[in-house]
């Protein structure tokens, strides 16, 4: 194929979008007033990336899966669907920037936001090692500098300055990785390989298990999910949670694709070797995870270890190596996406107003704002897979497809973790619920909500809900993604 | 097309659920008529759909059928039969009833009628789905409020432990039954490549023999146990989904959070959780388990017969020596869904007539005493029985009412509870007759305790500290009261009312036991 044939803008148009917004900001930015800052800068970026949505959605939806810009990105609705939860989040996750102090009034905050949701867009559609290495990099750099953005804050710098090192280390592992991978195969672009990789040599099994590292520090999966508590409770509230969502979520469009392209099963159909790794690694991420989750006396700390469990249900779905298990990812991610940062977003908005992340500090919630409280029991009953709620349909689905593939045990010990999970949600509902604040005076202070935050709130537990409840579009637009894979 | 009355009863809590959360806290005057309404209209459609069931016709009625997620199987069928028809009127009594009782409850009565009726619309949605994943997704919803609701507005002393015992109990039974119950799905659209979670076509699939494949050689060593070298997928599927609900149900090993949970809960929350959950519990179990793997329900029954005798007995005496009013009832929810369990486990047409009969019994009988039990001790603020005594003067209607409960408990004739545990003894005496003689010791005890709690809390002296202290009960309290011992008496003159229909239901589960 030639390079000039391949020149397709449809395919990289989110990002070129998402580029001329965050442009866009930086050159606006001088021309406002200090005051008007931080409310004209959230809602340009959260209106902005919105736009972007709503425009790719009617013009750029792809057809037949195609590569270009030479083999370089893939021009899929796997990617396609991908950039739309990135979009969505990113819009998410500048509502919630808005009113945190430091952070909601300086453009470069939105400006870092937007570079790696660029970076993610490429993540989810590279189709070559190169593009995709640099990709990751796009999405990490502004990432470590967002979470030490809060420069006075001693967690917030400790927290940025700990992800670096971790990223620059896993970063390097990953490159190491894909110089094994064009050393064994001659070729960067993992379309079309020369040598297939199937087979089980000593040199795949290490190539593997560098790619698996790399890529298991952007999902939080055990062992490469120490960063994750530290970096979350440093880092400012919506940046964790953005990294806990759509940075996941890229990890794995990059971890499904490329492993699903890239290592295929046998000719003879039996499931490909490194399913089993990812089985083990499945495994010890949800139990160690959830675990974990349950000694949290830091809310973020809690939420941090549940989504490393989260990363682990998600990879039950990528083991199953089906297309219904493709399926399940993609629908998984929609109502972790959500329902982590509705999560999230209650933690911002409370937190503004307490001061405090300690899950002590959300007893008698329920009693200062009622609201508030059951944006929380949506969130957490969600995350704890309860129906009518996203998070429910989404482990049913994964399960259903791990079992399908037969992975019968695996199934086993994701619904076993599922319940170990329930205990530690519902402990933070009880302190929402049950118990009184310490004073009475204390459960009679309202707990303000400004404007973008009951919005993205709201818009966020009727997605969850609507996710959990009609299951349709959301399983087609997973299924339509799955099979430009399969 | 038909008017989709099945429906609108499952939606029509959920909806006002959501309406009472729209409405400002403080007019709780609104929040309590927004959800009488929604009660009564509930109620009175429950009502219309079990006098219009067809009992000639029998099998599956009202059915309704919209295309959820095809790609998957999984489909929105509500329908009825004779079993659960009873059930979705009792669903609807206690519901109406549960919203009278709780009329005063003053702490946040806005989110407490919420999370009520999203639970009712979840066993509103347990009792009419005839789609496994839809089964899942209303039992489910049915089991998170009650932690909320438990650990809210219960008794201070228990209420976080009991609620936490409660919904894990529970909800480590369903997904273990969900586990189950995926497999089911793979195993029966494997071979076809259609996957289905539709009942009716799994139970097809199930009748065609699509379960009858050997999973487990049993070990030379083990087939003493086993009584046989090798276990078809039913046998080996059957227990797990089987305890994975019959946990909720109550069921010897796994009763432990059932009295903990009566006693902690609210008095509405009580008698929703042992009138109606507890049903669900032995519902799904029937449903799901029996009904769908009725080879392994052959196999396996004759043991679970014996964990069922436990439950009656068993729950009899630890009912016997409570000194605890509310945990005295308690217990007695574990011996009397024994019951149920056990004419389950017998197989036969007149057990199992007996047991659908007695859930609806009970669910009433039990709705109750727990109503009862609640207006003395929001009066008495105490539930020690040693402590109390003299109540029938004060509180007339509620001692009735208690009595009333108390007959149908202890089986006497005259009553729903004797139609209802008759057919269960006769069922079990053909199976095996002496665990039918054991299991009718529970009636000696039950009246043993019933007698003695009526004797120390409604009669006797009352102690000086009540003097002047014990309102009289509400006319709504009345109202509850009356419609719940009315219905029992009703159903204890005239059985006709109820047992043909629950027969007509037992048919069809004994055709797919092949043949009886």
């Amino acid at each position: 194929m030639s390079v000039l044939s391949s020149l397709n803008f449809r395919a990289i148009l989110p990002e070129a979008l998402i580029l001329l917004l965050g442009i866009l900001v930086l050159v606006i930015d001088p021309f406002w007033k200090e005051k008007s800052r931080r409310v004209n800068l959230g809602w340009l970026t959260a209106g902005g990336l919105i736009a972007v949505l709503a425009i790719i959605l009617l013009i750029d939806r792809p057809g037949d899966p195609t590569a270009a810009w030479g083999g370089m990105v893939r021009y899929d609705w796997y990617a396609f669907s991908f950039k739309l939860f990135f979009l969505l989040a990113g819009a998410i996750t500048a509502m919630f920037l808005m009113d945190v102090e430091q952070v909601g009034h300086r453009a470069e905050a939105y400006l870092l936001l937007m570079a790696s949701l660029i970076g993610m867009c490429l993540m989810a559609s590279a189709g070559d090692l190169i593009m995709l290495y640099l990709a990751i990099e796009t999405t990490s750099i502004p990432l470590y500098v967002l979470a030490g953005f809060m420069l006075s804050d001693r967690f917030s710098v400790e927290s940025g300055f700990k992800y670096l090192l971790f990223g620059a280390m896993t970063s390097a592992i990953l490159l190491y990785g894909f110089s094994l991978f064009y050393g064994i195969t001659g070729t960067t672009n993992f379309y079309d390989l020369a040598t297939q990789l199937y087979r089980f040599t000593p040199i795949v099994l290490g190539l593997l298990v560098f790619i698996i590292a790399g890529l298991a520090f952007k999902i939080s999966a055990v062992p490469f999910h120490f960063w994750a508590p530290d970096v979350y409770q440093g880092a400012p509230t919506p940046v964790a949670g953005f990294l806990s969502t759509a940075s996941k979520a890229a990890g794995f469009a990059v971890l499904l694709r490329l492993f699903v392209i890239a290592f295929p099963s046998t000719a003879l159909g039996a499931p490909p070797n490194w399913t089993f790794i990812l089985a083990v690694v499945a495994t010890l991420t949800m139990t160690l995870g959830n675990f974990l989750a349950l000694a949290q006396k830091n809310i973020k700390r809690m939420l941090a270890y549940s989504s490393i469990a989260h990363a682990g249900y998600v990879l039950i779905g990528v083991v199953a190596y089906s297309k219904l298990g493709a399926t399940s990812v993609v629908y998984y991610l929609i109502a972790y996406i959500l329902t982590n940062l509705a999560a999230f977003g209650a933690v911002v908005a409370s937190g503004r107003v307490t001061g405090s992340d300690e899950i002590k500090s959300y007893a008698g919630l329920s009693r200062r704002s009622p609201a508030l409280a059951l944006v929380m029991l949506v969130a957490f009953l969600s995350l704890a897979g309860m129906p009518p709620f996203g998070g429910f349909v989404a482990k049913v689905f994964v399960f259903t497809s791990a079992i399908e593939s037969q992975w019968l045990w695996l199934a086993v010990v994701g619904v076993l973790n599922s319940i170990v999970g329930l205990y530690y949600y519902l402990t933070v509902l009880k302190y929402v619920y049950l118990y009184r604040a310490e004073s009475e005076e204390d459960e009679r202070k309202p707990l303000p909500i400004s404007r973008p935050y009951s919005m993205a709130l709201v818009v966020l537990s009727l997605g969850i809900i609507v996710v959990g409840v009609i299951l349709l579009p959301w399983f087609n637009l997973a299924t339509k993604a799955a099979l430009s894979i399969f | 097309m038909q008017f989709p009355v099945l429906s609108i009863i499952v939606f029509t809590p959920a909806v006002a659920g959501l309406l009472i959360l729209l409405i400002p806290s403080h007019r709780k005057t609104e929040v309590r008529m927004v959800a009488l309404a929604a009660a009564v209209l509930a109620l009175a459609l429950s009502i219309w759909v079990y006098f219009n069931y067809d009992q000639g016709r029998a099998g599956y009625q009202f059915i309704e059928y919209y295309q959820w997620l095809p790609q998957m199987g999984i489909s929105l069928q509500f329908g009825v039969d004779g079993i659960s028809a009873p059930l979705v009127l009792l669903t609807g009594l206690v519901m109406f009833t549960g919203v009278m009782i709780s009329w005063g409850i003053d702490d946040r009565p806005r989110e407490f009628f919420a999370f009520l009726f999203i639970l009712a619309s979840g066993v509103f949605g347990v009792f009419v789905a005839l789609d496994l994943f839809m089964l899942f997704f209303f039992y489910e919803i049915a089991v998170f409020p009650m932690y909320l609701l438990i650990a809210i507005w219960g008794w201070v002393k228990t209420r976080e432990y009991a609620a936490m015992k409660l919904t894990l109990y529970l909800f480590i039974g369903s997904v273990v039954a969900l586990v189950g119950a995926l497999t089911m799905y793979y195993v029966v659209g494997k071979p076809t490549g259609v996957y289905t979670f539709d009942m009716l076509a799994i139970s097809k699939a199930q009748q065609a023999g699509a379960f009858d494949f050997i999973v487990w050689r049993v070990p030379t060593w083990l087939q003493w146990l086993f009584n046989r070298p090798a276990l078809t997928f039913e046998q080996v599927i059957f227990p797990f989904v089987f305890f994975g609900f019959a946990v909720l149900g109550g069921i010897f090993p796994f009763h432990n959070w059932s009295p903990d949970g009566h006693v902690a809960a609210p008095t509405a929350v009580s008698m929703f959780h042992a009138g109606v959950l507890m049903k669900l519990g032995a519902f799904a179990a029937l449903r799901v388990a029996i009904m769908l793997l009725p080879n392994g329900a052959q196999y396996h029954m004759h043991w679970i017969i014996f964990l069922a005798l436990v439950n009656i007995v068993y729950g009899a005496f630890i009912a016997f020596v409570q000194t605890d009013f509310k945990y005295v009832i308690g217990f007695s929810s574990v011996s009397h869904m024994g019951l149920v369990m056990l004419g389950f486990a017998t197989l036969t047409t007149v057990g199992m007539t007996g047991a659908g009969v007695q859930m609806f019994s009970h669910g009433v009988m039990t709705a109750l005493f727990f109503a009862a039990v609640g207006m003395v001790y929001d009066r008495a603020h105490t539930r020690e029985i040693p402590r109390l005594g003299g109540m029938v003067k004060p509180l007339p209607w509620v001692a009735v009412g208690f009595i009333i409960g108390g007959l149908v408990s202890m089986g006497m004739p005259g009553f729903s509870g004797f139609i209802a545990e008759f057919p269960i003894f006769m069922g079990t005496w053909e199976t095996i007759p002496w665990v039918a003689i054991l299991a009718s010791l529970s009636i000696v005890i039950t009246a043993a305790y019933i007698l003695i709690v009526v004797r120390r809390v409604f009669f006797g002296d009352m102690p000086a500290e009540f003097e002047g202290h014990i309102g009289p009960v509400s006319a709504l309290d009345k109202v509850a009261i009356v419609t719940l011992c009315g219905i029992m008496v009703l159903l204890g003159i005239f059985p006709w009312l109820m047992v043909p229909m629950v027969q007509s239901g037992v048919h069809s589960i004994m055709s797919l036991l092949g043949g009886a």
